[in-house]
């Protein structure tokens, strides 16, 4: 078999590195995007003949061109959107001059579909972006520049479109371009060039435009032939994030993936992260014998000269410039997701092959796209751009995404939908992170409930309000007392006078008391204490945030499960009929959601038996679970 | 590839027998290296590929020491579902589509790779290198997952599995050059040589087998011809070429004027067919 792994890396190399260019194209909905795009395959001679003839076709039926070939047609992918008339998703596209190859990321200008901008950005070296000349800099222009200076893109070309519907006009054109470069300088894009064009017509699109003979410079397509992008990897710091661990015998333990920047040489000291153990590489395996080198974008395997422990996820780094370790970040976050993002609430992170446990510990503030003004905000909706703060369950390893994207940009993934939520791109690391370390206590948990001859647990009641959750923690603890044991209950409604009395009722709010009760429960518990916690918690996502937080097999779920209708038909405390009256906003069941638990440890049917016999209940299953 | 061998519990290399998978088995057996992949090839047989088809993926099998697994719908096989009386498309949806997603879950795979690629076709622009599928097998381009960097997000619900593209923004040109620098062996229905066709729909069809009904009045005649993608044979177009090596079709694609799948008789059963095809678990 010849070749190996470096090899793949090499190809991929040249095609994407070294003549091929990545570049994204934005704009607002009816800026021409696709017809500029249809041109470029079309004048590129990348449009084959049965294409151009089902284009044909295709444009009598659904065109907006009259007669003459619709070429946004031959972009606008997907049956739905033709049918709408708009792009709705990133679609990539790839042709190819005698010059350079191109894969061209197509990014929607529909303002709801700005998540899917920020993803064609995150993988393009240069932008294009449409204007109106009819409209000149609109909100949306404003934004998609500004996500992407957040994802690092530092070369655009401003195409100013449809040139042929303001006469050719030279002073529209240069109103525009003054617009866009007071904005664009605000965010730090200093390459920016700027041409005129027209779509429809082709002028200065691949040919230069008799129309407009005021303009002198390139065409679009020779800006984008000669576009310089190399900014080069190869000369940063060596980062490889661990992808797969080789081993196919005992004596071979090889550390495979793809070089994220820099380059490596047998012989090169590395350290693994966020270890921080030293070694040397000793080989670069390939199939057709070993490399003397790899660099940034190649896919290698390497072996190391010692024996330390390296699995998927680690970094293996250049020791004399080794990437920063922290849990807690400063970083910018785009939300991609319909779902809003809530502070404390726990989220997966990935970042390079790794995937930790995260929470977004503070939003500083909003970016307002439009104006770059900040703004409060206590939780973030689809496509906010936001300055936040965000601690992780672990240390990882990480360099500034300005500096390496692949080793300092993340994403976000949500616990049950597990959707893609969020994509962050991070600043720095925060020092408290890394200069606190948790003091070692010297009587541990098992002593403090060996004590109370008692093993610890946190019985956790959800239900909603009036489903007997008080009621039944009260019985029990009743019970657990007079059976000599040491227990605590903590009462969401009780804390709310105290721990949590800066809380309200929204989503956010919710997330944080849940938080701040879980991490008292816990300390409970490891005082020793059998935990009673009563609070409505009405979220999957932080009642599993708590589980988690407990031992294994210490945190008892408990669905205090009654029908609204009964809840509310009991409203011990008068509040479901302000609910309905409105007078009592976010209120759990009324206009706030309550997730049911999926598999909780017990169901206690309060409708349909007594306080008495559902505490039963409760005991008798934790003579089982507990007493085992 | 690795990411998607670490990031799920049973994936699969769904094998072809054409120029992209072989593309992909070469590949794969270069990220594992020294150690073999960690997946085996699966084989969606239709029963109605040519026979060199069937020779060739034998030898890969041998060749590579990988584990083959080729599923038949017998359900079909039973209905005598054909290409030629049942009509394309629901020999398509039958021996591919609801044949895939058995073999998928007799299997229990949660990853399946493949060689398709965005510029094949329209709707397989906007595809993810990772694709979600719901329980049912189903894409939805409206809800798919956003792709930043190289972060794929491979988590799954109960019952979901994804589609793994490592060939995305690879070309027809790009596959046929690596195959020349890696002397990747392919089909010999590539190259340029004298066949038995018979002329329909503006393409030619091969008589491979004495399955092939002719109609009336049709008669196999012998041209030189080859194949850019390659099916089932009473699906998939020849075209007339004198390319009887690699280095003579990539000379031929730098000068072709037409798109690679002219030949695939299954993407101009409608419009918007193919987006429809896989929404519904077509690959």
């Amino acid at each position: 078999m010849p070749a190996g792994p470096p090899a793949a890396g090499r190809e991929i190399r040249a095609r994407e590195d070294r003549d091929t260019l990545r570049f994204l194209t934005c704009g607002s909905v009816d800026d021409g995007k696709s017809t500029l795009i249809g041109r470029l395959l079309y004048e590129s001679r990348l449009v084959f003949q049965d294409e151009l003839a089902r284009l044909e076709a295709d444009s009598k039926r659904h065109g907006t061109q009259g007669d003459d070939l619709d070429l946004a047609l031959l972009v606008d992918g997907l049956q739905a959107e033709r049918e709408q008339g708009i792009t709705i998703d990133v679609a990539y596209r790839m042709f190819s001059t005698g010059r350079r190859a191109f894969i061209v990321a197509d990014a929607p200008g529909h303002e709801q579909y700005t998540r899917n901008m920020a993803t064609g950005a995150s993988n393009a070296d240069l932008a294009v972006v449409l204007i109106d000349a009819r409209k000149g800099v609109l909100p949306q222009t404003c934004r998609h520049t500004t996500i992407l200076a957040l994802l690092g893109i530092r070369h655009v070309i401003v195409a100013v479109n449809k040139m042929d519907l303001v006469d050719w006009s030279r002073e529209v054109y240069n109103g525009i371009v003054a617009a866009y470069g007071d904005f664009a300088r605000r965010l730090d894009v200093t390459d920016v060039a700027c041409i005129p064009v027209s779509a429809l017509t082709g002028d200065n699109v691949t040919e230069p435009s008799a129309a407009m003979d005021w303009y002198d410079g390139p065409t679009l397509l020779q800006a984008l032939e000669e576009a310089d992008v190399s900014a080069d990897r190869e000369d940063a710091p060596f980062r490889l994030p661990v992808q797969w661990v080789n081993r196919p015998s005992a004596g071979f333990r090889g550390f495979a993936g793809t070089i994220a920047s820099g380059s490596v040489r047998p012989g090169d000291a590395v350290v693994a992260c966020p270890s921080n153990v030293p070694s040397t590489v000793r080989r670069i395996v390939g199939p057709d014998g070993d490399l003397d080198r790899a660099g940034a974008g190649q896919a290698v395997t390497l072996t190391l000269a010692d024996e330390i422990d390296v699995s998927r996820g680690d970094i293996l780094a250049s020791a004399a410039e080794a990437p920063g370790l922290s849990d807690q970040f400063a970083c910018h976050i785009v939300w991609m997701h319909e779902n809003p993002l809530l502070p404390e609430r726990p989220y997966r992170l990935k970042i390079g092959t790794r995937v930790v446990g995260a929470q977004v510990t503070a939003i500083k503030h909003k970016l307002n796209v439009h104006d770059l003004e900040h703004a409060a905000a206590r939780t973030l909706e689809l496509n906010d751009v936001a300055y936040c703060n965000i601690g992780l369950d672990r240390h990882i390893a990480f360099d500034p995404y300005k500096e390496c994207r692949e080793t300092g940009g993340f994403i976000l993934i949500d616990r049950y939908s597990h959707d893609t939520v969020g994509a962050g791109m991070i600043e720095f690391g925060l020092w408290r992170g890394s200069n606190l370390t948790p003091h070692p206590l010297a009587i541990d948990k098992p002593a403090r409930a060996a004590q109370k001859n008692q093993k610890a647990c946190v019985l956790w009641l959800t239900g909603l309000s009036g489903a007997g959750k008080s009621a039944t923690a009260n019985a029990v603890e009743r019970r657990l007392h007079a059976m000599g044991r040491h227990s605590y209950t903590l009462d969401g409604d009780n804390l709310r006078h105290g721990l949590t009395r800066d809380l309200g009722f929204t989503a956010a709010d919710r997330v944080e008391n849940v938080r701040r009760i879980a991490e008292v429960a816990r300390l409970f518990a490891d005082a020793g204490l059998m935990v009673l916690v009563s609070v409505i918690s009405p979220f999957r996502d932080e009642r599993r945030m708590a589980r988690e937080m407990m031992e294994e097999g210490e945190f008892i779920e408990i669905f205090v499960d009654c029908p609204i209708e009964v809840c509310e038909q009991r409203d011990p405390k008068g509040l479901y009929r302000k609910a309905r009256a409105g007078r009592i906003r976010n209120f759990t069941g009324v206009d706030s959601a309550y997730e049911p638990p999926e598999k909780p440890e017990i169901v206690l049917k309060t409708a349909e038996k007594s306080v008495d016999e559902v505490a039963d209940q409760v005991i008798d299953y934790l003579a089982r679970a507990l007493d085992s | 590839m690795r990411e998607a061998a670490a990031g799920f519990s049973k994936p699969v290399l769904l094998y072809s027998i054409g120029k992209d998978s072989s593309v992909l088995v070469r590949l794969a057996r270069k990220a594992f290296h020294p150690a073999p992949p960690p997946f085996p090839l699966l084989h969606v047989d239709t029963t109605w590929k040519f026979p060199e088809m069937y020779a060739f993926r034998e030898r890969t099998a041998r060749e590579t020491g990988m584990e083959l697994i080729v599923h038949v719908n017998q359900e079909g096989l039973a209905r005598r579902i054909d290409p030629f009386s049942s009509g394309s498309a629901l020999h398509t949806d039958v021996m591919k589509t609801q044949a895939l997603k058995q073999a998928l879950d007799k299997h229990g795979f949660d990853a399946a790779l493949a060689g398709a690629r965005r510029d094949e076709e329209m709707s397989r622009a906007k595809e993810r290198v990772f694709s979600l599928r719901s329980r049912s097998h189903r894409w939805d381009p409206r809800n798919q997952r956003p792709e930043l960097w190289r972060l794929y997000n491979t988590h799954l619900r109960e019952g979901e599995s994804m589609r793994v593209f490592p060939l995305s923004n690879w070309t027809e040109l790009d596959v046929w050059r690596y195959i020349e620098r890696e002397d990747i062996p392919v089909v010999p229905l590539y190259f340029a040589a004298l066949r038995p066709v018979v002329r329909r729909s503006g393409t030619w069809i091969m008589v491979a087998d004495e399955r092939m009904k002719l109609a009336p009045g049709e008669a196999p005649e012998m041209r030189r011809v080859r194949f850019r993608t390659l099916g089932c044979y009473p699906l998939s177009g020849a075209i007339e070429s004198g390319a009887d090596s690699v280095p003579a079709i990539v000379r031929e694609m730098l000068s072709a004027t037409h798109s690679e799948r002219q030949g695939r008789v299954i993407d101009h059963d409608g419009e918007g067919s193919m987006e429809r095809k896989k929404q519904e678990g077509y690959f």
